[in-house]
């Protein structure tokens, strides 16, 4: 066994923890630094709950470990919103039925997240290709779908 | 579900890399994308004593193209070889290959090399390689050797790469004149692992002559099957709906695959079958434009 220093920027946040190197990164977020919004279901990749943004992509959490994140840049669920207020993308999830018991969401908007901001004008079924990575056991996808159109649609009356 | 205890090196230069595979032989184990790995360490399955970073290897992170020929860095993730314009205009079929794995978000971390080196009989990455004559650089503190698409897989998840090697780049040839190629396959659910999976490149001449053609099924073996006997037969004909039968009757008979609990062995069969036509007439039907 070894461990390890990690320095880690989360939310514009440092982190200074040690780790053992067995230490996934989902556990290192919920149990080290408490960021308990990154959920986790499966830890084996399959559902997505755990999906937050390390180095500006979308990646599973349960399959890095923390010593990987030394010296990197992440953002998690907690870092979308701004001074209390949910930022355009969850807005439109509460507006839309985008969530119901909201244990897929965190994974959801960190995917979108990336994903909208490197293609800006997806279609419906590329949003749909982007979320198969994704299981809701709740929603039906519609809602999703729909939040995620209606962000598209606002950034472009925006721009 | 947590793995077991693992030392952890994360070696900045593929010399250390090398060095740290020497000295920890069967006990030490690379991680790449750790798409495959981890989650078979998270279920135990894989129990490694010390694990081998090389996500620093900046150097195996690349894309280039030289005289007849695509060299990709190992540690590519899987997303920018989707995105590459360069493969897209030179070696297309790999380009049509990777959006079928998994999902975004696992191709934003995985990459070419641990995708070859996990050799999943159903993965992509491998069925595209063996589709076109493709080759990859293994290293190890000794020397650095190259091995053909074909030597490669040796059986279910496992290839010639020994415990102490560094698969490092690969090397695809870029085909000449009026190419052709197609990738198909038929899986239960989007992004899942596919049940069969076909792919086929194939050059035409000036009369629509097949000069060189590659089938490859992946899914119905331990590892890629070059379909040689429908290759062979497809050589210097015009593809007609009795070829077409042919061929399909060839893979019936060359195939064995098996039955579990996604789908019987006759339905991969069947699929095999149709996947195979399909992917010929589609890159003949290419090559022809
Ligand atoms: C939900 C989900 C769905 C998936 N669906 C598909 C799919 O449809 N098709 C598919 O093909 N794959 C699929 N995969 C697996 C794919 O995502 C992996 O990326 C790929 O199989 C392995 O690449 P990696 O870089 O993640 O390698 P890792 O997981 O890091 O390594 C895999 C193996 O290769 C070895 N290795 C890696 N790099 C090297 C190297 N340079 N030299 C020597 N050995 C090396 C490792 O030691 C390990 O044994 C899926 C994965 C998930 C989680
Ligand atoms: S917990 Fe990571 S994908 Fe399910
Ligand atoms: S809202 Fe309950 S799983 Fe998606």
């Amino acid at each position: 066994m070894t461990v390890h220093e990690v320095e880690v920027k989360i939310n514009g946040k440092t982190y200074k923890e040690e780790v053992e190197s067995r230490m996934l990164l989902s556990d290192f977020l919920r149990e080290t630094c408490g960021l308990t919004g990154t959920h986790v279901g499966c830890e084996h990749g399959v559902c997505g709950a755990c999906t937050v943004i390390v180095n500006d992509s979308a990646v599973r959490s349960c399959l890095m470990f923390a010593v990987q994140v030394d010296g990197q840049e992440m953002q998690t669920v907690e870092g979308l919103a701004q001074n209390g207020q949910l930022n355009p993308l969850q807005k439109n999830f509460v507006e839309c039925h985008g969530l119901q018991c909201g244990f897929c969401t965190p994974g959801i908007l960190m995917s979108t997240t990336d994903y909208l901001k490197k293609h800006s004008t997806p279609c419906k079924k590329d949003i749909q290709d982007m979320l198969s990575g994704h299981l809701c056991r709740c929603t039906g996808y519609d809602g999703i779908v729909k939040a995620i159109e209606k962000t598209v649609e606002d950034q472009k009356v925006n721009i | 579900m947590k793995p077991a205890q693992f030392d952890y090196y994360c070696p900045k230069t593929v010399d250390e890399a090398l060095t740290l595979l020497e000295e920890s032989g069967f006990d030490g184990k690379i991680i790449a994308g750790g798409q495959s790995l981890v989650p078979i360490m998270n279920m135990r399955l894989s129990t490694p004593d010390c694990l081998i970073d090389i996500n620093r290897l900046q150097d195996l992170d690349f894309i280039d193209y030289e005289e007849g020929l695509v060299k990709i860095g190992t540690l590519t993730r899987q997303n920018r070889v989707e995105t590459s314009d360069l493969i897209r205009q030179h070696i297309g079929l790999l380009s049509e290959a990777v959006p079928f794995i998994g999902h975004v978000q696992t191709r934003n971390r995985g990459t070419i090399g641990g995708s070859l080196v996990h050799a999943d009989p159903t993965a992509e990455i491998p069925l595209a390689l063996m589709t076109m004559g493709g080759s990859v650089h293994i290293a190890s503190t000794d020397e650095v050797r190259t091995v053909n698409a074909e030597d490669f897989f040796v059986t279910y998840l496992t290839t010639d790469v020994m415990p102490t090697e560094l698969l490092t780049e690969i090397h695809i040839p870029i085909w000449e004149g009026r190419v052709g190629y197609s990738f198909q396959e038929i899986s239960r659910r989007h992004g899942d692992f596919a049940l069969v999976a076909s792919a086929c490149q194939l050059s035409v001449d000036d009369q629509n002559r097949i000069s060189d053609a590659r089938l490859v099924l992946g899914g119905v073996e331990s590892v890629p099957l070059l379909v040689t006997e429908a290759n062979e037969l497809l050589h210097g004909e015009r593809l007609t709906d009795s070829l077409l039968d042919k061929v399909a009757s060839i893979v019936s008979k060359v195939i064995e695959p098996e039955s579990d609990l996604h789908a019987s062995a006759d339905y991969r069969r069947h699929i095999a079958q149709s996947l195979a036509k399909r992917t010929l007439q589609e890159a003949y039907v290419k090559a022809g434009r």
